[in-house]
């Protein structure tokens, strides 16, 4: 597909903008250098999937959007959530499964989200994200918007049904999604060559009516520009494109990863291709910015995800009383059982004694501390 | 009031609501040129356009999944699958993400779909288009299972359904659609979901049909009455989440017996659930043991006269129902 070469378009921004970029790339990096040290000190439970590396990726690509544009992510989200403007600290808070959580707790590492910033959510499921960016967009579509929707899925996502299944409706329907693969070379440890036929995951699409190109994902400016590009044709001819942004994770796949499928070598070489030094370096040397400002941007990451960590360790867990919200909408007019606690008693009362028959109990004349000595007793063995 | 059949009255009831709100769109396939495997859609598309009835590719996974992102951003989609046994390949999207979404990003996001598909055994299509796995929704919590067995119930809960805000799995009958029923006219004939429809008053046995069956139940009943002396009083629940189980267990407290009739597997099913639930909330009410009557514990056959002992009839439910109020040996039972 053609687009301009990198030469022409990959040009820095403003410098205030350049800035933005760097001190983003550096907070999500600094953040989940911390949540891997809080998950190392058990105050971070389950997955705990650590995207660094992929920093020039997260960001390039999603400042290429709008605020009122869409935002779709995978199981490796935290970057995600950071880049369209959820605090620090409800996404450590979530992390900590606390009550301050962007998810209030019940999604985790792995299910950020936060609607008021369009960031719909992380998801569990490779390449089960797919159709939902497609209805997000189906729903841009439907209601006359222009706003466009960005999918973010990893090279593993590509062997999923889904991806044949929504890229080829997707274009079918003329939604404006754009599909993004970040490439890190791996799906969890199967390297990109032993798990697809086609290396090239940009062709990928091309039987299902959605072109593709590729952008360096390892540097910020060229997957902006890539991403830009991609954004702005959807946005104008309604038609999904997929881009390959080609980058690798520093860390394991999830923080339980031995990593015995790549070499020291390996992931050495890439490091050396760290995009955040790389970019700030870029930066210096162009006079954008100079080392002084670079030391005082990682130094502002690192307090303030400090403060994140304050915030969510303040913040309380859920009240087991709340274990049953939101498993359904309850604001209709429904009757019945939705949810069933077989160990609860009043789920389902014997019908209610008359008015004559409870005067007769004298419920109110429990002395108070009797009552409170039920009350405790109920506690204890529910 | 008018009579018209189960297939036309959930077809009234999706052109009443597109006509009402602009943000219901249907998508599935053969939903739209094709009028419907089952006709249920057949004219949608010329009234409201291919904007909002929208034939689909053969992507079931990928059908559901969009109806969800697309209900999440404020539409109300209906996505039909042809059969219920084709709603396992979007099982990913139903479970995981439609009826869990809402729960895991902490009630920020809301899943207003409707996902219709017709189960149930009786045309031999075989092991792969006949089951019926109800049992299988209503084991998600998250999800509203509406199981409609009248003209009248499938147009109101159907409207019902689109109106709501959670996600419903909407389980029609193959063998339904062509049965005819009284259907009020009102534009809003509206059919709550947890209210059991008590199909017949009885004071012997209470018997308890889920989807068809509340019609087999019925007739079993018709002759418990002609021909053994022995009052049953009918329940279709409607739902099975929310469930009515208030009215079931006042049902039981006065016949102190209880049937369940289902089509589905007996292991881990309706029965099973729905069993458990009254032994533990009216044990002391029961004078006999529940009974249940199900479908046959096997892929469903093809030959025809497999077929038609894979699932229950009326004289299984008359046997059951007799062995529960003690005038018979027992010898109901699966299949």
């Amino acid at each position: 597909m053609a687009r301009p070469s990198h030469a022409a378009v990959a040009r820095l921004p403003e410098p205030e903008v350049a800035r933005e970029w760097l001190a983003t790339m550096t907070l999500i990096r600094r953040f989940e250098e911390r949540a891997g040290e809080m998950y190392a000190r058990a105050k971070v439970g389950g997955f705990l999937h650590l995207s660094i590396g992929e920093e020039a990726t997260i960001v390039g690509s999603a400042r290429a959007l709008r605020e009122s544009d869409y935002l779709v992510s995978t199981y490796r989200s935290h970057g995600h959530a950071l880049v369209r403007g959820t605090p620090p600290e409800q996404v450590m808070a979530e992390l900590f499964g606390r009550v301050d959580g962007c998810s209030r707790g019940r999604g985790g590492s792995m299910h950020m989200f936060d609607l008021g910033r369009r960031f719909m959510g992380g998801y569990g499921i490779v390449g089960g994200n797919l159709p939902i960016a497609a209805g997000i967009a189906l729903a841009s579509d439907y209601e006359g918007s222009d706003e466009v929707t960005l999918c973010t899925f990893g090279d593993g996502a590509c062997n999923q049904g889904t991806f044949g299944e929504t890229l080829n409706l997707a274009a079918l329907w003329r939604l404006p999604v754009v599909f993004i693969v970040t490439n890190n070379q791996f799906g969890m440890g199967t390297a990109l060559r032993r798990h697809s036929a086609v290396t090239d995951l940009r062709r990928k699409g091309e039987g299902l009516g959605v072109p593709g190109m590729r952008c360096d994902g390892m540097d910020v400016v060229d997957t902006h520009a890539a991403l830009s590009w991609a954004v702005e044709r959807v946005r104008t001819e309604r038609r999904p494109v997929l881009v390959e942004a080609v980058t690798y994770r520093f860390r394991g796949h999830s923080m339980a990863d031995p990593e015995q499928y790549r070499t020291k070598e390996e992931v050495a070489q890439w490091r050396a291709r760290d995009p955040i030094p790389a970019f700030g370096e870029l930066l210096v040397r162009e006079g954008a910015l100079d080392e002084g400002e670079r030391e005082r941007i990682d130094a502002e990451a690192i307090a303030r995800v400090d403060a994140a960590v304050r915030f969510a360790e303040s913040s309380p867990f859920p009240e087991p009383d709340s274990l049953y919200d939101d498993v359904y909408v309850l604001e209709g007019p429904l009757a019945g059982t939705y949810s069933v606690r077989t160990t609860d008693p009043e789920a389902h009362p014997e019908p209610e004694p008359d008015a004559a028959a409870q005067a007769v109990d004298g419920a109110d004349e429990i002395p108070q501390q009797m009552s409170d000595a039920l009350l405790l007793g109920e506690e204890a063995t529910s | 009031m008018s009579e018209m059949r189960y297939r036309d009255a959930l077809g009234a009831a999706l052109r009443e609501e597109l006509r009402r709100d602009e943000r219901v769109l249907l998508m599935g396939e053969d939903i739209g040129v094709f009028g419907g495997a089952f006709k249920v859609t057949a004219g949608l598309l010329e009234e409201f356009g291919e904007r909002r009835v929208r034939d689909t590719p053969i992507s079931e996974n990928t059908i559901v999944g969009i109806g969800v992102g697309a209900a999440m951003r404020g539409l109300r989609p209906v996505v039909e699958l042809m059969t219920i046994n084709f709603s396992l390949l979007a099982f990913d999207q139903i479970v995981n993400h439609a009826a869990h979404i809402h729960y895991m990003f902490g009630g920020q996001a809301r899943v207003p779909l409707v996902v219709r598909m017709p189960q149930g055994a009786g045309h031999q299509l075989g092991p792969t288009h006949s089951h019926c796995l109800e049992a299988m929704f209503l084991h998600v919590p998250g999800l509203l299972v509406a199981v409609p067995a009248t003209a009248a119930d499938a147009k109101g809960l159907l409207k019902t359904a689109i109106r709501d805000d959670n996600p419903v799995i909407f389980i029609e009958h193959e063998s339904l659609y062509g049965v005819r029923g009284e259907v009020p006219d009102s534009d809003e004939h509206l059919v709550d979901f947890g209210r059991a429809r008590v199909a017949r008053e009885g004071s012997d046995v209470t018997i308890v049909g889920i989807s068809r069956m509340a019609l087999t139940a019925e007739r079993a009943a018709g002759t418990l009455a002609e021909q053994h002396g022995v009052q049953a009083e009918v329940i279709d629940p409607r739902t099975l989440r929310p469930l009515d189980l208030d009215t079931i267990l006042a049902s039981v407290r006065k016949t102190n017996r209880c049937v369940i009739v289902e089509e589905g597997w007996p292991h881990g099913g309706v029965g099973a659930n729905l069993a458990a639930l009254v032994c533990e909330q009216a044990f002391d009410e029961l004078d006999a043991p529940v009974q249940r009557v199900s479908g046959a514990d096997v892929p469903m056959p093809y030959s025809k006269p497999l077929e038609d002992i894979a699932y229950p009839h009326e004289p299984q439910i008359v046997d059951a129902a007799l062995a529960a109020v003690g005038l018979a040996g027992g010898a109901a039972g699966s299949g």
